[in-house]
């Protein structure tokens, strides 16, 4: 059998700018088999260049996407599937994906919002420290762990599927929601083991009941009053919005609130010599 | 003549300025160090630097100094040495001592280093991730042989999967230490907090007194030469039994307690009269072979409907050997005492000068059982010197299930390594049968104290994992590979199956 | 004392097989594709998925394998072997012509690539055990062939078998994987199941035979990760006979694996529970049989669990099985689509084939995800009863002399 290969099958990626298309202050791009270095470089080129719409189309696992980037009242598109550490170190901008996204969403990301309508992979939300993320479907390991929060920098995550084990790890501030609704594993928990594992501040609230073997030693199980409410539901309806979802439909069900016990969990586990 | 030609080993010394007067050492020592005549007055002589005195003393005015007496320089005639001569110059007598064996040999854990992750793969986070020390002691399968459960599942063929193991929650036990070289108390607060552990203590030769029938599942009961307490109830009553061969402390010895420390508790318990010496020979008269092992392990199965035994036996040259004739005579666990390990009452030249080091013992069986292709068939307990969680994570690496905490456990209780238990006269309460002794351990508070330390050590072993980048203890065990040594040579290397810093 | 490597080598090697010198680090990226309904996919999609995780190696190693590959020799032992020189082809050859029937012996077909330099010499061959020495030797024709295998790799010097099973073929060497599939014309082949691999070693040796898939027969394995355990994993396998004799985790998973599957007879799904066990807490909140099962599993093979981050698939003739650590430290994407079973380091791998899966989904921690092609059997190795030492020289060509079984050749 003698056939020849399409091109661009050995490359991947090639390693070439891609096209880009102007009209008024948005911009397209089209990421086809674009490596990523050349994809974000015109990313942040047409930023500069005073874009306030960058829309990427044909993304396929291309790292880095806003990586970096400092800006406001920028938004980005991304079509396909956004690539890992998008949204890394973030400072102001709008990413919204139609499609899923890898691993590594929001690390520690200052600004902005991300929205992505689809599922999210692990590590999303590592260290965040402000701005948003709203996620529609299901998310993977270690969803925002270790979010915090700074004077008026406050993280908020919403998540609109099911999570798995280590949801809030360490968590310290900021704001985690998880309703359960957009999944594909109606058969599972919704949330995994060890959620909120060394939470030492910030608040998850949960769309729905949790077990006590599913949650970290450090954190209370209450009912969310209705001064959690009031707090949750502008966020919610925000999410709602963004998500095309009904707000009524998400809040039809109660919530749960896990918080930490303490701000210093492991205050009694060291003796000083 | 002077009655001895030994001088005071210490010097109790009193600040009287500070003094209130108040005559709590004089209550407090054990050994009746003091008179008092308006003031304390000690004599120097009876002094064993246990520090009781020291700690209760509300003026904080008295201390303990060594008789910094010279001796004219003789690198190889050591005070000690002189000592020793002028003692059975004196006496005629074996020198009897107690607790482990105090030379400076080299110490091999403290030549040992453990490795860490770094980049190539993560360490893990012992605090919030799940970090797994259970640990199940016991003879286990080859394999495990499953059939279809008629659900689209497994389940496990009929006689297969683990049979008799005990689950430990944390891979530290406690050693045994009989009642009657130790108080009741001390033995209640050990299964007091062994229940509280998920753990196991360990009788001893000396039975098992009522008291701890309530902790029975967390009691290890021991069979040793002498049988005292040993009848089918006591060994129904254990969640598994030992029989001790022998102990790191003295090696080929038997054992004798003295008839005044064996009073109406210690006699019913032991099921000898009070007041008789109580004598454990040094072999068990029913094995004089491996053979004879192998019956006697199978009769106290069959008396107990099968609970695992194990088998403890000193740690001395050819302990690989005997291990491995151990774990093919059916034991399910081997117990391996270092020369370091401690003792109630041994004779000074034995426990100094018998047996290997525990660090080698290991290495040497679980390589062998390794070798014979019969490691699973039983696990290795080691003791004999654990004094801190890095000794047991170094211990778990050379190749140890669990390692079993005896000296340690008694400083958990107030023990100041004093080397006198034989005495009798422990002013800590510990090893002592004198009621105004025994109750200054309230089983309660030793109970706590004991939990508290196993809890800091399996917590710093969960440390070590993390860095190690593994998150169950059967990821170490055995694991000679995060190992290095520093200041070992090639033949200890070769012995410990690790290798030098560097490589 | 200084120590240097060759004098430590020295030593008795029973203290300190424990591993090699050279613990190969590495992450890496990996695919697997299998079409359950038997249909083929071209070597082109399998290089494509790798070619888009190309950021997760670093070019010291790549390497594919493919099932159902030639069609044409579909009852023949396909031998794809690398040699250093002509002289240990003509020894090899000379081996073959011994113990087998040689229906066809070529070059591997490749092309010049920029970047794939130092290749060894490669050749397949088709190979059928003669009936009358199978007979004499009293041996299976997996025996017979695994003993081939092991006394090329230990005794031809310059020789290697890069894979060996049926209608399959391991494609590999160092470079990165779509430099790798290109220089094999890996276009020019259609499988049912294919695996692929990236490699990112810290340290590696830069050997052709060292890099992913290793094969046994009709398994292959690549790997991504590093496992912290390996060296109790190691000594572990050592009380069986093998012998990891290249410091690989990747090596010690497809030992662990012979150990279970085929002399155990554990099934797969359960032997993947007892390489990434299920946590203590989760096993006690399961039902009494279950629990119990995974309990002794565990404790049985406790010493072989493989802890700290890994993702490993293990291609076999008529399916894959594809699974990652306990806590899932290590990427997985899975996805289907009719009725092909893909899975990947990154969801982009998949797209990059499958523009648009019916379902994506990411694996749990531990859950493997199982495809098997309809009306084949699940190759076990049922016939195969060499020694585990054999078995290991087989696997990964070690210069160590094995201990060989009789065959009169
Ligand atoms: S033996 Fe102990 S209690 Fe008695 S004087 Fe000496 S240190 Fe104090
Ligand atoms: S206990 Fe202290 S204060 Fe009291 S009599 Fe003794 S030395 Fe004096
Ligand atoms: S138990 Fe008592 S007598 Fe024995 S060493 Fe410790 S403090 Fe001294």
């Amino acid at each position: 059998m003698t056939r020849t290969m399409a091109p661009g099958v050995v490359e991947g990626y090639l390693k070439v700018a891609p096209t880009v298309t102007r009209d008024g202050d948005a911009v397209t791009i089209d990421a086809n088999g674009v490596y990523y270095k050349q994809l974000n470089e015109a990313v942040r080129q047409a930023i500069d260049a005073g874009a306030a719409t960058v829309r990427i189309e044909n993304v396929n696992g291309q790292r880095y996407i806003g990586t970096g980037v400092k800006a406001s009242g920028v938004r980005i598109e991304v079509h396909g599937t956004a690539g890992n550490d998008m949204a890394m170190f973030m400072d102001g901008p709008e990413i919204e994906v139609f499609g899923n996204a890898q691993d590594g969403v929001g690390n520690t990301m200052n600004a902005g919002r991300v929205v992505v309508h689809g599922d999210a992979g692990d590590v999303l939300g590592y260290g965040m420290r402000g701005g948003r993320v709203y996620v529609k479907g299901d998310v993977g390991y270690r969803v925002g762990i270790h979010m915090k929060a700074y004077e008026n920098l406050v993280p908020i995550m919403v998540c609109g599927g099911k999570a798995r084990d280590f949801f809030g790890e360490y968590m310290a501030g900021g704001m985690l929601v998880l309703l359960g609704m957009n999944t594909q594993f109606a058969e599972q928990p919704l949330v995994g083991g060890f959620t909120g594992a060394g939470m030492h501040g910030g608040v998850i609230y949960l769309r729905g009941s949790v077990e006590p073997w599913q949650c970290g030693k450090e954190v209370g199980i209450f009912q969310a009053t209705e001064e959690d409410m009031a707090e949750l539901t502008p966020i919610l309806a925000d999410y709602a919005e963004a998500m095309g979802m009904d707000i009524e439909q998400i809040l039809a069900e109660p919530f749960t609130k896990l918080a930490p016990f303490s701000h210093r969990p492991y205050g009694k586990l060291y003796a000083p010599m | 003549m002077p009655t001895s030609l030994i001088q005071p080993e210490f010097r109790v010394k009193i600040d009287y300025d500070k003094c209130h007067k108040c005559g709590r050492c004089v209550q407090q020592c054990g050994w009746g160090v003091y008179d008092f005549n308006e003031r304390p007055i000690p004599d120097d002589s009876k002094c064993r630097a246990c520090h009781r005195c020291v700690t209760f003393c509300p003026a904080h005015c008295i201390t303990i100094e060594k008789n910094t007496l010279a001796y004219r320089d003789n690198d190889n005639w050591s005070a000690d040495a002189r000592k020793a001569v002028w003692r059975q110059a004196e006496t005629g007598g074996v020198l009897l001592t107690s607790m482990g064996n105090p030379k400076p040999y080299q110490r091999v854990f403290d030549h040992l280093v453990l490795d860490a992750c770094q980049v190539t793969n993560p360490s893990i986070d012992p605090l919030r991730e799940p970090m797994e020390l259970r640990t199940y002691l016991g003879r286990k399968p080859d394999s495990v042989e499953v059939e279809p459960d008629g659900k689209g599942g497994f389940k496990l063929a009929e006689g297969a999967g683990l049979a008799n193991n005990i689950k430990l929650d944390t891979p530290i036990i406690f050693s045994p230490m009989s009642y009657g070289s130790v108080s009741l108390n001390v033995h209640k607060s050990l299964a007091m907090a062994a229940e509280r552990l998920g753990t196991l203590m360990n009788t001893g030769e000396g039975g098992l007194h009522e008291d701890l029938y309530p902790y029975q599942d967390h009691v290890i009961v021991q069979v040793a030469s002498g049988r005292f307490g040993v009848n089918p109830d006591y060994l129904n009553r254990g969640a598994a039994m030992e029989i001790k061969i022998g102990q790191g402390a003295k090696p080929g010895i038997g054992g004798h307690l003295p008839g005044e420390k064996i009073n109406k508790e210690v006699s019913g318990t032991r099921m000898i009269p009070q007041g008789t010496d109580a004598i454990s020979p040094a072999p068990h008269h029913d094995i004089y072979s491996i053979e004879d092992l192998r019956q006697l392990i199978y009769s106290l199965k069959e008396a107990s409907g099968y609970k695992p035994v194990g088998v403890k036996i000193a740690a001395v040259h050819n302990v690989a050997a005997i291990a491995s004739g151990i774990v093919r005579a059916g034991a399910d666990y081997v117990y391996l005492d270092g020369f370091k390990g401690g003792t109630g009452a041994a004779p000074q030249v034995i426990r100094d000068h018998i047996g290997i080091p525990i660090e080698v013992a290991i290495a040497a069986v679980d390589q062998r059982l390794r070798d014979e292709g019969i490691r699973n068939q039983a696990s290795i307990i080691a003791a004999g010197s654990i004094r801190s969680s890095a000794d047991l994570a170094k211990a778990i690496a050379l190749g140890a299930d669990v390692c079993a905490i005896g000296s340690a456990a008694l400083m958990a209780l107030g023990c100041h390594l004093c080397q006198s238990c034989h005495t009798g006269s422990c002013s800590w309460g510990i090893t002592t049968q004198k009621p105004e002794l025994t109750r200054r351990i309230d089983p309660e508070w030793g109970a706590e104290r004991l939990v508290n330390l196993v809890h800091a050590w399996s917590h710093e072993l969960q440390e070590i994992l993390g860095a190690l980048g593994v998150n169950a203890v059967e990821s170490l065990r055995g694991s000679r590979e995060r190992l290095r040594s520093i200041g070992l040579d090639e033949q200890m290397n070769r012995v410990l199956g690790v290798k030098p810093a560097g490589l | 004392m200084p120590y240097d490597l060759e004098r430590y080598d020295t030593f008795d090697v029973r203290r300190y097989r424990e591993e090699s010198p050279f613990k190969i680090h590495g992450g890496c990226g990996l695919m697997g594709m299998c079409d359950e309904s038997g249909a083929l996919r071209s070597g082109e999609d399998a290089i494509l998925a790798m070619a888009v995780q190309h950021d997760r190696g670093n070019g010291l190693g790549g390497g594919f394998a493919g099932y159902g590959i030639y069609p044409e020799f579909p009852d023949h032992f396909a031998f794809h072997m690398m040699y250093h020189d002509v002289a240990a082809k003509e020894e090899a050859e000379a081996l073959f012509d011994q113990y087998f029937t040689v229906d066809l012996a070529e070059p591997m077909p490749t092309r010049p690539v920029k970047g794939i330099t130092d290749a060894p010499l490669l050749w397949r061959y088709f190979l059928k055990p003669y009936e009358n020495k199978l007979e004499q030797a009293e041996l299976s024709a997996e025996d017979y062939v695994v003993h081939v295998v092991m006394t090329i790799n230990s005794s031809v010097d310059g020789a290697f078998v890069a894979s060996s099973g049926k209608n399959m073929g391991a494609f590999k060497g160092v470079g990165y994987p779509e430099e790798i599939g290109h220089f094999f014309r890996l276009e020019e082949y259609a499988g049912h199941t294919w695996v692929g691999h990236n490699r990112f070693p810290t340290n590696t040796p830069g050997w052709w035979g060292g890099a992913h898939p290793f094969t046994l027969l009709d398994w292959s394995i690549v790997h991504n990760g590093e496992i912290s355990s390996y060296g109790i994993n190691n000594r572990y396998l050592e009380q069986f006979g093998y012998k990891c004799a290249l410091g690989t985790d990747t090596e010690v998973a497809a030992y662990l694996f012979d150990l279970m599957l085929r002399r155990h007879k554990l099934p797969l799904s359960l032997a993947c529970k007892a390489l990434a066990s299920p946590l203590w807490d989760d096993i006690d909140r399961m039902p009494e049989d279950e629990a119990a099962v995974m309990r002794s599993l565990r404790a049985v093979y406790g010493p072989g669990m493989l802890n700290g981050p890994f993702a490993i698939v293990l291609g076999f003739n008529g399916g894959m099985v594809a699974l990652n650590d306990r806590i899932k430290l290590r990427p997985l994407v899975a996805a289907r689509s009719g009725d092909t079973v893909m899975v990947a380091s990154e969801e982009s791998a998949i797209r990059a084939v499958i523009p648009e899966p019916e379902h994506v989904w990411a694996p749990k921690a531990g859950e493997p995800v199982i495809a098997r092609v309809k009306d084949m059997e699940w190759p076990i190795h049922g016939d195969l009863h060499l020694d585990a030492s054999a078995i290991s020289c087989a696997v990964t060509g070690t210069d160590q002399s094995c201990d060989t079984v009789e065959v009169n050749a």
